[in-house]
């Protein structure tokens, strides 16, 4: 009888491990894994929710050839290194990590294994297996800012917001330039709470925007929260990342829905035919990335052609929100009139315009 | 029939040693028994928690990584409680010793090297101490529990790491996210073995417990640590000073937690984000009680722990539950092991009848 060592116990245990495996169809050609990483639990009905809903697209259609596996509530942290490496582990070729907060940690682990493809949504940094994807959500934050402008009694705009980085500030800028086409007094209060996903914490910001005065609330956060608290107060708000309407079927005006499905079929598969090159893709409504969520009923029709008249002139290239004139805070004029900022001037911004006031 | 307690002369050797051993079996018996009824694969769980970390060979530079901080942070911890100073701030003090190490290497912009590294780690030792220092001059001076301050301490220091993050220390190139710039290339701990996280900071915390038990077990301090906290009476008569050990055991113990704090931004996270109190502060807790404030039971507890940590990232991807599933297995054991103190203490017997009870007591 064999000795039974520590390196053989673990041969052994290997190799029962494997045994299930060889029950399957045996010359069956083993499909290939996909893995994701996701910030937020998929029941978050917002962000996370519809990145899972990208994943189960691609299950669906390249579902004989791919198998997926996903890990939620992944912090941005370091801890978040182990997960990459073990989806590695589990045999994953391309691993999509879905947090602006990984993208170190997806560039230290990708440089570990060179021949597994990473995708980083959000972030700016690159590497030759490391690409970058993310989504013009500020082409949709004009259309709630062109709804919120019109039908807002007060003016005043509630803006809860994550942290300060382009994406959010983006979102903001275009939110509050679109609001004060229809309504050039308006103004945008703003509450950052360095986070992505807290509801208690969503719900209490939520609750400070709406005793400073805000009517309607928008979110750069992922949970329903806010669209409840706006629910209950018989205010209004509209859905982040997806369609929020069944946790506020009043409130919840229209929401930004983010549909990552094809982007995910697309770069799938071109890991099975062997065509993946790192890239940087920044779609919008143009390209289906950047959806409107049905309106709701409170919506009137006049607002409705206004909020529709954005979206297709996104879809034609007519038109962009980050036209000039515009002023920051301070007043100072930052993009002449007529002039339009290029994608990577709004890629970098960091400067909220006039009309943008802390609320915190 | 009823269950008496009877206190034992001397604490059972038998009971110190078996009931750490017990907690750990009993949570896992627990957790495999709630989860099956959660309809989560129990067995698969436990499994994955506890046993895939050390049978996978590439976790176990996770676990080595992740037991160092708590390690070292419960040496401290131990100390302080072997003398009835409850010190419950080790986060706070951490979180201090890991901002110190940082300004330190920012000073120096991307200069590094041995001098550089080495003042790092100085500056966070002195930072957790000096934070571990308060709650000392408190209690002395205003007899203000040193539990309550401690913990409240923690907090003031999140509020300092995001204040200096978010703002002077945040990084140019960071596009507004609230972190600091990641630390020099030269500015890092080396790596034991190329190609594995496993840095410098590791074979200190595997060092250090050694030097705690030679010097706790050798040392007047030592005693003095030991005689205070069992026989505070005897201790002042004996002549050993009740302030001077507060003051001792909380400095050396916030010096610990900021040690841990600098090597785990100088060997592991490289940077400093509102992430960084990942908890270890508090887990290291665990650690001190489970290893039964021994500093060889503290390697081995931190060892422990730091498995429920990696496995509940492997439950992450294997069952899908999520990862702060292992804090609920770790406050179990912290649980258990509480609970079980009273068998070291106590002898559990069954009393009968009286008149059995005292032949069964005479037969002994």
């Amino acid at each position: 009888m064999g000795k039974l060592s520590r390196r053989n116990f673990i041969g052994a245990a290997g190799a029962a491990a494997t045994l299930p495996m060889l029950g399957g169809p045996a010359f069956a050609k083993e499909k290939m894994k996909v893995g994701y990483v996701f910030l937020g639990p998929i029941g978050d009905y917002g962000w996370t929710w519809a990145h899972n809903k990208g994943r189960k697209q691609v299950e669906s259609e390249l579902g004989d050839q791919v198998e997926t596996i996903y890990v939620e509530n992944v912090a941005e942290d370091a801890s978040a290194i182990p997960v990459m490496r073990d989806l590695v582990h589990q045999g994953c070729k391309i691993i999509f990590t879905t947090s602006f907060g990984y993208m170190d940690q997806t560039i230290q682990v990708a440089k570990e294994f060179p021949d597994v493809k990473f995708e980083h949504c959000t972030g700016y940094k690159r590497a030759k297996n490391v690409a970058t994807y993310n989504s013009k959500f500020h082409e949709g934050r004009a259309v709630l800012g062109t709804i919120a402008g019109k039908m807002s009694k007060s003016g005043t705009l509630g803006y809860l917001g994550s942290y300060k980085v382009p994406e959010v500030v983006l979102g903001v800028n275009a939110f509050a330039l679109s609001a004060q086409k229809q309504n050039p007094a308006a103004t945008v209060k703003l509450v950052m709470i360095d986070s992505w996903f807290d509801p208690p914490k969503e719900a209490a910001a939520t609750e400070t925007l709406i005793n400073i005065g805000c009517d309607i609330v928008t979110t750069h956060t992922d949970s329903p929260g806010p669209l409840q608290i706006l629910e209950q107060r018989g205010l209004y708000g509209f859905g982040q990342g997806a369609d929020m309407s069944q946790f506020a079927p009043h409130a919840h005006l229209t929401a930004i829905e983010d549909i990552w499905g094809p982007y995910y079929v697309e770069r799938v598969k071109a890991v099975l035919d062997g065509t993946w090159k790192s890239a940087d893709t920044w779609d919008g409504f143009k390209e289906g990335t950047v959806k409107i969520a049905p309106y709701n009923k409170a919506v009137p029709a006049d607002v409705r052609a206004l909020a529709d008249a954005v979206q297709a002139g996104y879809k034609n290239g007519t038109y962009n929100i980050f036209t000039g004139p515009i002023y920051d805070q301070a007043g100072k004029l930052r993009v002449k009139a007529g002039e339009v900022m290029a994608d990577k001037d709004l890629a970098v911004i960091d400067w909220f315009v006039k009309g943008v006031e802390s609320a915190a | 029939m009823r269950i008496k307690l009877e206190k034992r002369l001397n604490p059972s050797v038998f009971m110190l040693v078996a009931t750490p051993i017990a907690s750990v079996l009993l949570t896992m018996l627990i957790g495999l028994i709630v989860f099956d009824a959660l309809g989560i694969d129990g067995i698969r769980a436990v499994t994955d928690i506890f046993f895939t970390p050390l049978l996978a060979a590439y976790k176990w530079q996770d676990v080595a990584v992740k037991a160092a901080p708590l390690v070292i942070i419960a040496l401290g911890i131990s100390l302080g409680n072997r003398a009835q100073v409850w010190n419950i701030g080790a986060e706070g003090q951490y979180i201090i010793g890991a901002l110190a190490a940082a300004g330190v290497a920012m000073a120096f912009g991307t200069t590094g090297g041995f001098f550089v590294i080495t003042l790092m780690i100085a500056a966070g030792v002195l930072g957790g101490a000096f934070w571990g220092a308060i709650p000392a001059w408190l209690r002395v001076n205003y007899r203000v529990n040193e539990i309550l301050s401690s913990l409240m301490l923690t907090y003031v220091a999140i509020q300092v790491l995001g204040y200096l993050i978010g703002g002077p220390w945040k990084d140019p190139n960071g596009r507004n996210f609230p972190q600091t710039a990641p630390l020099a290339p030269d500015q890092t701990l080396p790596i034991l073995f190329p190609g594995t996280t496993i840095h410098l900071g590791v074979a200190i915390a595997f060092v250090l417990p050694f030097v705690f038990w030679v010097l706790t077990a050798r040392s007047v301090f030592g005693f003095q640590i030991r005689v205070v906290g069992s026989a505070p009476d005897a201790a002042r008569h004996g002549g050993f000073n009740t302030r001077q050990t507060i003051w001792m055991t909380l400095v050396i113990s916030g010096a610990m937690a900021g040690l841990a704090g600098a090597l785990e931004l100088s060997g592991a996270l490289r940077n400093i984000n509102l992430g960084f109190p990942s908890g270890y502060g508090f887990t290291a807790i665990i650690v001190a009680f489970l290893g039964r404030l021994h500093p060889i039971g503290c390697l081995i507890a931190g060892i422990v722990l730091a498995v429920t940590y990696v496995g509940g990232q492997v439950a992450q991807t294997s069952v899908h539950i999520p990862n702060s599933t292992a804090g609920i297995f770790q406050a179990m054991m912290l649980f258990f092991i509480l609970a079980s103190d009273i068998f070291v203490r106590y002898r559990v017997r069954l009393v009968g009848r009286p008149g059995k009870a005292a032949a069964v007591e005479a037969g002994e």
